[in-house]
């Protein structure tokens, strides 16, 4: 039974279905496919709220400006897994690039004697080398990321702790601009530091480039599609080797971040850094099959990730229930990706 | 050059023949958009082309048809970049040309359409048909920050599409992969006709598609006809190739059993040639 008034020319059967009420599930589908980041959005606020419920204090600027100090270091590294994640690849040295590159400038200050700008600068270079080393291995030998950076991880793991001599490069011995990022200003009711804003800054710029320039779009479509890119013209390995290597270039600004926030250069910082950096990335909504995400997306999910930690540990919950929540949102992330895939027009 | 039909009408029964098709005589590069002259292209010991010559002519869909392994697809390679012709030679509007890349032949103004459906489905329309040449935008925002020319893109992605009668499709900010098969293929299709400017070649352009969707694609085949660029089409359905032909070369084992048109013989002699059964009559 039927009020609608009939077509002129009725359609078939499966004009129909297609011309159906779409539930309000399917709509829900469809917002969240033309905005990926409008999930971990949504989580944030969610447990934003319910945190402050939880304990009010949660909400006062002096938490926030710490869950902001937290989060600085993985929501950098993240970002440079983005890119990697996005042409359906992953980074499994991020950790041990940023590593890599902050006992490089460390130890080129305090060994070598060289002035802190140098050794700075010398640092990030490696950070940038490393990552050109995993592009041109993803690219001329054709080699899965997975694998490349599982033997990379390694590698800039060991040749920074044979170069380091496994000592830790303390506060005292630091030229002032390796511990520059760790500087603590005011921004308005909040304490930050000088390495949260380089890690904004990072996150803007990045989300510029690769929602504005047609380098942005080479990326994704490499994600999408590595083929169909290829047959447009896109130099999918020049495209792949600039992702890898720019990564290493976020990374090796990241170790200088994280020397300010720890005010050491040290080989055990930073050691959850590569499953951090996924699951930020997962949480804030980017597809590990590539081709899909942003970067706000990322920040979100780190910023996700910290709240969960500062938040729980005020509700006076084991920290092992952290672990826990980030567990659960992970799967629910991409399970949410999941479905979204699955959108039809 | 002619291709008119042969007025034989010896039977086929009879003879293993059909009427004279391929014109004894080569055409005079200079009036050809593209030429090809005794192309070779082997993989080893597997011999791909074997010494075909091909002519495309100004405004004309020359459909090139054949059984799998016929060589069909590895000829339109050699003619443009995808493959470097072991032997033979290449002439663009009767200059020799080297094409060793797909991006070459791009830059020389042919445009090719595959059959897997090449397109990135989570970026947009509009994306797509710009995807390896986007614009930039005027002035120091184009030049300095290199930012993308979005909204230009979208308005030409929107007109490209309404001038080949694309009217199903109206918001080029839509995600191809919430485009229905036929859809996506009109995008890929439009993006060649854009931007070509000597022909645009269409590999089994229809494989992927439903009745409907592939009735769109003719479509859009006759109304870049009608703009007047030439179209290759390889294609392995007879209705599709009849419906659409000027000209049919029929590769087979490497070579060519002929050169016929819709007029001169029927869709069951082009298979029956196609899979020698029989073989057409050299005149």
């Amino acid at each position: 039974m039927t009020t609608t008034v009939e077509p002129p020319a009725p359609a078939s059967a499966a004009e129909q279905f297609a011309m159906r009420q779409q539930s309000p599930i399917q709509r829900i589908q469809h917002v969240l496919h033309a905005h990926p980041s409008i999930s971990p959005l949504m989580v944030l606020i969610v447990s934003i709220i319910a945190f402050t419920i939880i304990n009010p204090r949660f909400i006062q600027p002096g938490t926030i400006g710490i869950i902001l100090q937290q989060v600085a270091v993985i929501a950098a590294l993240a970002i440079g897994q983005t890119l990697i994640i996005l042409t359906a690849g992953i980074d499994l040295s991020v950790g041990a690039i940023a590593i890599l590159s902050s006992l490089l400038m460390a130890n080129f200050a305090v060994k070598n004697g060289m002035p802190g700008i140098l050794a700075l600068v010398l640092g990030i270079l490696a950070g940038v080398v490393a990552g050109a080393i995993n592009g041109t291995l993803v690219t001329r030998l054709k080699l899965p990321p997975f694998i490349v950076t599982l033997g990379t991880f390694s590698i800039f793991t060991a040749i920074a702790l044979l170069y380091s001599g496994g000592q830790e490069v303390g506060r005292r011995q630091l030229p002032p601009i390796l511990n520059w990022a760790g500087t603590r200003i005011q921004l308005g009711p909040f304490r930050i530091t000088t390495g949260v804003i380089i890690v904004a800054i990072l996150a803007i710029v990045m989300a510029f480039i690769l929602s504005q320039s047609s380098w942005g779009r080479h990326v994704y479509a490499v994600g999408n599609d590595a083929e169909a890119a290829r047959l447009v013209g896109i130099r999918v390995d020049r495209v792949l080797f600039s992702v890898y290597t720019v990564a290493g270039l976020i990374y090796g600004i990241t170790a200088w971040v994280q020397i300010g926030r720890a005010g050491t250069a040290s080989a055990n910082a930073i050691v959850d850094a590569n499953l951090d950096s996924i699951t930020a990335v997962v949480i804030g909504g980017t597809s590990l099959f590539g081709g899909r995400g942003a970067i706000i997306g990322t920040i979100l999910g780190a910023l996700i990730v910290g709240v969960f930690r500062t938040g729980l540990s005020l509700a006076g919950v084991d920290d092992q229930w952290r672990v826990f929540a980030i567990g659960v949102l992970v799967i629910v992330a991409v399970s949410i990706d999941q479905w979204i895939r699955k959108v039809k027009a | 050059m002619s291709t008119t039909p042969s007025t034989s009408q010896l039977s086929q029964e009879e003879q293993g023949t059909v009427g004279l098709g391929a014109p004894p005589v080569l055409a005079d590069t200079s009036e050809t958009v593209l030429s090809g002259r005794g192309l070779v292209q082997t993989f080893g010991k597997v011999v791909g082309v074997d010494g075909v010559d091909i002519d495309l002519f100004p405004g004309e869909v020359l459909s090139v048809i054949g059984d799998n392994g016929a060589g069909k697809s590895t000829l339109i390679k050699a003619l443009t970049g995808a493959l470097i012709p072991d032997a033979g030679h290449v002439y663009l509007d009767g200059r020799e040309v080297h094409f060793r890349t797909p991006q070459d032949a791009r830059g020389a103004g042919i445009e090719t359409v595959y059959q897997t459906l090449a397109v990135a489905p989570a970026l947009d329309i509009s994306a797509n048909m710009f995807l390896g040449r986007e614009r930039r935008r005027q002035g120091p925002l184009g030049s300095v920050l290199r930012m993308l020319d979005k909204k230009g893109m979208k308005e030409d992605a929107g007109k490209s599409m309404a001038n080949l009668g694309i009217a199903t499709v109206q918001n080029m900010s839509q995600a191809v992969e919430t485009l229905s098969g036929g859809q996506r293929q009109a995008v890929a299709v439009a993006r060649a006709a854009t931007f070509a400017t000597k022909f645009v070649v269409l590999d089994e352009p229809t494989a992927a598609l439903g009745v409907k969707e592939t009735g769109q694609v003719l479509n859009l085949i006759q109304q870049i006809k009608a703009r007047g660029l030439p179209v290759i089409l390889i294609s392995h359905n007879m209705p599709n190739v009849f419906e659409v032909s000027d000209r049919i070369h029929i590769a087979r084992l490497g070579g060519c059993a002929g050169v016929i048109t819709p007029k001169s013989h029927t869709p069951t002699e082009a298979v029956a040639i196609m899979t020698g059964a029989t073989t057409l009559q050299k005149g």
